[in-house]
This record gives structure tokens, C-alpha cells and sequence, in this order.
């Protein structure tokens, strides 16, 4: 089954506003790609992070708060902060 | 405007949460619970294994009324190559009475529950907030500012249960450092619908009854970490999870890994037939005793996965929360009947945590997250060599057994050296002895 399949299934609240951006897109297209070939765009579980040829875009609104960015990015590049109160994603099971 | 005053604010409403608010409501204090979901459990995920024993000490009649899904009555470890595995386990048919030792949950079920006992003693359940700050008052932490308009609220103590990777510790100087891709695993799971006469059967168990299997090895392909499948009442939690520096350094996405899982031959027929109902990921605080935060400072405590209390090699972390809230609520109170909520008085949480299971575990395990993030190899080598010993001696094709036993031993060291079994067996068992 497809990632983008399984997020379809998954209620959200969507805010407006973005609760992710990257610090410095230099540090995407450098020394990450060398060092590290940008770790966000395969580690993140809901495919938030992709590059685009220029800079890293984040699809904040499939975003299901794991976290996981927050230790994974090795340069600590991505500003991540909890979604409004009641936004984001509304697990039904968990 | 009037300040808004309480004795105590606790963020967040999962275990650790809810067991800290309803103790110190239960003790008669003034307690808010802040929740940023829409309801308690909205954000929360884990594999879906929850104890009895730490629930009882605060609730001893929950067994009647939890929105518990199987109990455990079998666990089953996988020790897996691509296509066999070494089974081992355990299964009892004693009836377990009225503390179930484990069971099954779905957290956003559950997390709802357990919080709207806390508001039956008495706390007043804030749902839909986030706390941005922590407001500082007299040199000590004496409110909270959450996200609302006018949304500053007051109290004696702060219990800080905010989760993994907790944005308050840091703003209460309590987590001084950045916390390492080692030190945290990120965990998918699925919710995978199926009737409940079908996983009974499949599952060999009665109503009401459940299995819980562990799978290592081949299936985290060379991660540190672990595959899982769990029986609920209708449905079945089926994940995995490896540490977030080994998913940087594999690349391998976490829906890959999981898809793979889903498809090893010996998993795909427990899944026939089934349907995905949910998809979930979360990241776990794996890193154990030395990378947790300080415990507490003036007007402040920390509990549950805020705090790093997982105990990663023997699948929990839910009961170390509980247990942690709930101490830290005793310790609130206490410190309420002496009207003193500094540092020094709020000393005795860690006390508390020390004299029970909940430091006496993590401080055990405190080598273990390092071994597991260098050798990630290990759950490649050892489990392919125990299929591949297992396998031998089962295959009846007129070998003597004695040169079997030379073969398998040529294989395994021709595999690993001599050396290198020894130097393993050490390492290992000096890590969880």
C-alpha cells in the first residue's frame, strides 16, 4: 500500500499557517546533501520533506507529529513546532 | 481580569499526564490538565501494550471499566531471516483476575478514559490548548501561557508531561542538551482491521484474549530495533521501529520498512484479508538513563517520555509513565501540605523514582541504547545464525548427528569467528546483565 494512500486515511484538522519551516536552504543544497544526501526527504514517516532542485519544501499539512525531525535533522535545520491547539492530525485508534 | 490560580498545571494528557492529575486531584489539590489535542489521545501513539499492575495502584477497579482491548495471555518473539524464524514464547491459561499483568490499548480509546478520570477527582480537563511558555514568578516556575487569548494560567507547580522531545523541558532548563538521532527511535504502525472470531482463531485464543509478537532480526533490515504484532478486539497493531540515526544512515523510508514486514511470508497470512484502518508514526525516547533531563527544579517536575522513561528492551514505557505521574503528583502534594515548592523540596520526586522500578530499570539498561546504535549489524549476524543452526538440526537427510553439529559450528564461525562470538556474548551480556 502507498504512503499517500495511508495518510488519506487519516483525519486532520488543517490550519492555515504552517507549523514547519527549513532555517537556511543553503545548508539543504550543500553541506547536507554531501555530508548526509538530505535524511528528512526518506526518514519522515509522512513524506513532509521533499527537494525540489533548490530548496527542501515541507508538506506541512500530511505532517503527523512524530517528531522524529526534530533529532533527525543533522543540522538541526528545520524549525518544527507544535501545531496550533486542536490543528493537526486527530488519530482515532492510536 | 482576576489571575487564574491553581495549585498545580499538568501539559499533557497521556499516562504520565493523567495519572499525575488525578493523584493530586484525588488529594483534594486545584489541578488543570492541558491537552493540545482536540481530545486526550489525538496525538498519541504507541505499540499498543499496556500493564495492570501501575494502572491498579491508581485505579484498582479499571479492569471493569477500561477501554481495555485483549489481554495477554501469549507472547511470542520472532527471531527472523527473510523467510524463517526461530520462535520462542510464552503462553498461559491461568486465569489472570482482577489486575490483568498486560494488555492491549488503542491510545486515543484509552488516553480518553484515563483522563476523564482524572476529571471525575476532581482536575479540569483544557483540551484543543498548546503551552508556548512557562511563565516565571519569585525565581521558580509558576505558570504556564498557552496559546488562547488572555491564556495565562497560574499555579504552585508545574508537572511537565508534554512527550518526546518536550519543548518545556528546555524552556525549564531541566533538558540542557540536544537530544541525539541514537537516543530516539521512530516507530509506524498500522491499525489493521479483522473480525474477531477470525483473529481467535488465527491467533489461537478466546474472546477477550490476545497475543502480542515480537519479531527481530532480518525484518528491520540491519536497523537497531523491532517489528511487532498485536491483537486488538477487532483489529490488529502492526509496526516497526528502528533508531532515527539508523534510518539516516540506511535511507530505507519507514513505509518501506513496514511494507516489508507486512509482506515477510510468515506475517502476511496473520494479515489476510485484512483492512488498513490507520496509519500512525511517533517517535520513542530511547536514549535511557544518561540521556534523561534533570527531574525536577523550582516549581517543576517531568515525567513520562518527556523525561526519557522508556525501557526500550522490554517494551515499556506507558507504566513507567504512570508510575512517574503519579510521583510526581504524591511529591506535589506533599510539598502543598509544607507550602514549599522549591527545588529542594520537590527533591524527593527523584527519591520516589529512585526506590522503585521506574530508575532501577533505566539506570540497569543505562549501556544499552549506545550498543544497540553501533551494532545494528548484530540483528543481522546472530538471528541468521540461529534459523540457520535451528533449520540444520531439524532437517532430517540421513547426516549424522554429530556431523551436523560440526557443520552448523563450521558455518556459524565461519560466519562470525571464534572470537568474535565471545567478545558479543560479553558486550551483550554486560549491557542487560
Amino acid at each position: 500500500m502507498k504512503l499517500e494512500e495511508k495518510l488519506y486515511l487519516l483525519s486532520y484538522k488543517h490550519d492555515k499557517q504552517s507549523h514547519i519551516s527549513i532555517r537556511d536552504n543553503d545548508i539543504c543544497g550543500t553541506a547536507c546533501a554531501k555530508t548526509w544526501g538530505r535524511p528528512c526527504t526518506t526518514f519522515c514517516p509522512a513524506n513532509v520533506y521533499a527537494w525540489d532542485g533548490e530548496k527542501i519544501t515541507a508538506s506541512f499539512e500530511n505532517c503527523v507529529e512524530c517528531t522524529s525531525c526534530l533529532t533527525g535533522c543533522p543540522y538541526h535545520n528545520i524549525d518544527w513546532r507544535l501545531p496550533r491547539g486542536g490543528y493537526g492530525v486527530q488519530y482515532r485508534n492510536g | 481580569m482576576t489571575e487564574e490560580k491553581f495549585d498545580a498545571i499538568v501539559v499533557g494528557a497521556g499516562p504520565a499526564g493523567s495519572a499525575a492529575a488525578y493523584t493530586m486531584a484525588k488529594a483534594g489539590l486545584s489541578v488543570v490538565l492541558i491537552e493540545r489535542g482536540e481530545y486526550p489521545g489525538a496525538k498519541n501513539v504507541m505499540g499498543g501494550v499496556m500493564y495492570g499492575r501501575m494502572l491498579a495502584d491508581l485505579i484498582p477497579t479499571f479492569a471493569a471499566e477500561a477501554p481495555i482491548e485483549r489481554v495477554i495471555m501469549e507472547e511470542r518473539l520472532w527471531i527472523t531471516t527473510d523467510d524463517s524464524a526461530v520462535i520462542l514464547g510464552h503462553k498461559t491459561a491461568a486465569p489472570h483476575g482482577e489486575v490483568p499483568n498486560a494488555f492491549t490499548v488503542l491510545r486515543a480509546k484509552f488516553d480518553r478514559w484515563f483522563a476523564s478520570k482524572a476529571e471525575q477527582a476532581g482536575a479540569f480537563l483544557i483540551p484543543a490548548t498548546v503551552v508556548e511558555d512557562l511563565i516565571m514568578r519569585d525565581g521558580k516556575v509558576g505558570g504556564v501561557r498557552t496559546g488562547r487569548p488572555d491564556g495565562d494560567l497560574y499555579a504552585d507547580a508545574v508537572v511537565l508531561c508534554d512527550g518526546v522531545h518536550s519543548f518545556l523541558a528546555k524552556k525549564a532548563g531541566l533538558q540542557t542538551r540536544e537530544i541525539a538521532p541514537h537516543e530516539v527511535a521512530l516507530a509506524v504502525k498500522e491499525i489493521i482491521t479483522l473480525p474477531p472470531d477470525l483473529i481467535q482463531e488465527r491467533f489461537n485464543v478466546g474472546e477477550g484474549e490476545g497475543v502480542t509478537i515480537e519479531l527481530y532480526g532480518a525484518v528491520t533490515q540491519e536497523m537497531g530495533g523491532y517489528g511487532f504484532i498485536y491483537t486488538n478486539r477487532d483489529s490488529l497493531s502492526v509496526g516497526v521501529g528502528a533508531l532515527i540515526s539508523h534510518f539516516m544512515r540506511t535511507k530505507v523510508t519507514p513505509n518501506e520498512l513496514l511494507e516489508r514486514l507486512k509482506q515477510h511470508p510468515l506475517v502476511q497470512p496473520l494479515l489476510a484479508g485484512g483492512q488498513v484502518a490507520e496509519y500512525l508514526a511517533h517517535a520513542i525516547p530511547e536514549g535511557g538513563y544518561r540521556a534523561m533531563p534533570r527531574l525536577y527544579g523550582h516549581g517543576v517536575l517531568i515525567a513520562g517520555d518527556a523525561a526519557m522513561m522508556v525501557n526500550g528492551l522490554h517494551r515499556e514505557g506507558s507504566n513507567l509513565a504512570m508510575t512517574a505521574g503519579r510521583l510526581a503528583g504524591e511529591t506535589v502534594v506533599e510539598a502543598k501540605g509544607r507550602n514549599d515548592f522549591s527545588a529542594t523540596s520537590l527533591a524527593s520526586y527523584r527519591r520516589r523514582l529512585e526506590e522503585s522500578f521506574v530508575l532501577k530499570d533505566l539506570k540497569k539498561y543505562q549501556h544499552l541504547p549506545e550498543f544497540v546504535d553501533r551494532h545494528p549489524e548484530l540483528l543481522r549476524i546472530y538471528p541468521g545464525l540461529v534459523n540457520l543452526a535451528i533449520h540444520e538440526m531439524l532437517t532430517v537427510d540421513g547426516m549424522p548427528k554429530r556431523d551436523k553439529q560440526r557443520k552448523i559450528w563450521k558455518a556459524v564461525t565461519a560466519r562470525r569467528p571464534l572470537w568474535r562470538l565471545i567478545t558479543d556474548a560479553y558486550r551483550a551480556w554486560k549491557v542487560i546483565r
